[in-house]
């Protein structure tokens, strides 16, 4: 019982509706925080399911650092916040 | 990162082992009297060292790690000095202190100013949180050590308290990368020798506590 698809015209959503979206939560590597607790972090914080908390957490290992999150500025720097209270290191960039 | 020690590598570094088991509530581990001693007192630091006030002050005797670790104990500047000097509010600069600056990094890597800012408006309330986690190890761990029962926030807490202590020690024993290389050629005489086998211990019980969390 369909009924037909009525065509919408798309508003422009570029810089209105999402006015600061290209930020980008870091994370960086360091000697001292555990594989496995960085893996758990990723999990408790960002809900995010293991095997992708396992992939960020081996990309910061090997690769120095990682983008774990991205959205509005204040977004990011909650999650900047959350993270430092659980010993990561991480900053916010408007690139990656 | 680092992979954390394996139970089994040093025979004397045994007698130290306490290791966190999964419980229906939370977590669990056993705690010898050395072994409680040895948290209680390091947590204790880590809260003069974030600026906590109305601490117990039963865990915060004696020298800080700092001056064990310049062989300076007895020295005139102690943790409570550099606590009352970081302990401002208004605080917008990265601390001078290595640890502090660890344990309170700056949120925008090339921006001084957005760092700052950012400093202002969040410091406290990560000063305020690391110090209810440090709490909650003295709060739940018997001086004299024992069973330790932990619901599921408290475990959290734990986790989040053993890893600043371990990230205090670690900038402390300047650990890099290959931090196992240099403590094989670490001379005895060397003040940080006697904190390498407590660093790695931390490690093996924090690894044991992700574990049982996951």
């Amino acid at each position: 019982m369909g009924v037909a698809p009525v065509e919408v015209e798309r508003p422009e959503t570029t810089q209105e509706t999402v006015p600061d979206l290209p930020w980008v939560t870091i994370v960086w590597n360091d000697p001292i925080n555990l594989m496995s607790y960085v893996t758990y972090v990723f999990q408790t914080v960002f809900g995010y399911a293991k095997p992708k908390a396992q992939k960020l957490m081996l990309d910061v290992h090997h690769k120095g650092k990682a983008v774990v999150s991205s959205g509005a500025r204040e977004a990011m720097e909650r999650d900047a916040e959350t993270l430092h209270g659980f010993g990561l290191w991480a900053t916010i960039s408007h690139d990656s | 990162m680092t992979g954390g020690q394996e139970p089994d590598e040093d025979a004397s570094l045994e007698d130290l082992m306490a290791a966190f088991r999964r419980s229906s509530g939370g977590a669990t581990a056993r705690f010898g009297a050395a072994q409680a001693s040895i948290i209680r007192d390091l947590v204790g630091q880590l809260l003069e060292l974030i600026g906590a006030d109305a601490l117990d002050g039963d865990a915060l005797e004696g020298d800080t790690l700092d001056d064990r670790l310049r062989g300076t104990a007895g020295g005139t500047i102690g943790a409570d000095d550099l606590a009352a000097m970081i302990g401002l509010t208004e605080n917008a600069e990265l601390p001078e202190d290595p640890v502090l600056a660890r344990l309170l990094p700056d949120a925008y890597r090339d921006d001084p100013e957005a760092s700052g800012e950012f400093r202002r408006y969040t410091e406290h309330g990560l000063r305020s949180g690391k110090a209810a986690a440090a709490r909650t190890v003295l709060a739940t761990l018997p001086a004299r050590g024992g069973r330790v029962r932990l619901s599921q926030p408290e475990a959290q807490a734990w986790l989040r308290a053993l890893n600043d202590v371990r990230l205090a020690l670690g900038t402390r024993l300047e650990v890099t990368d290959d931090f196992d290389d240099q403590v094989v050629h670490m001379s005895p005489d060397d003040p940080r020798v006697a904190y390498v086998g407590v660093y790695q211990w931390l490690a093996y019980l924090q690894e044991t506590l992700v574990r049982a969390l996951s």
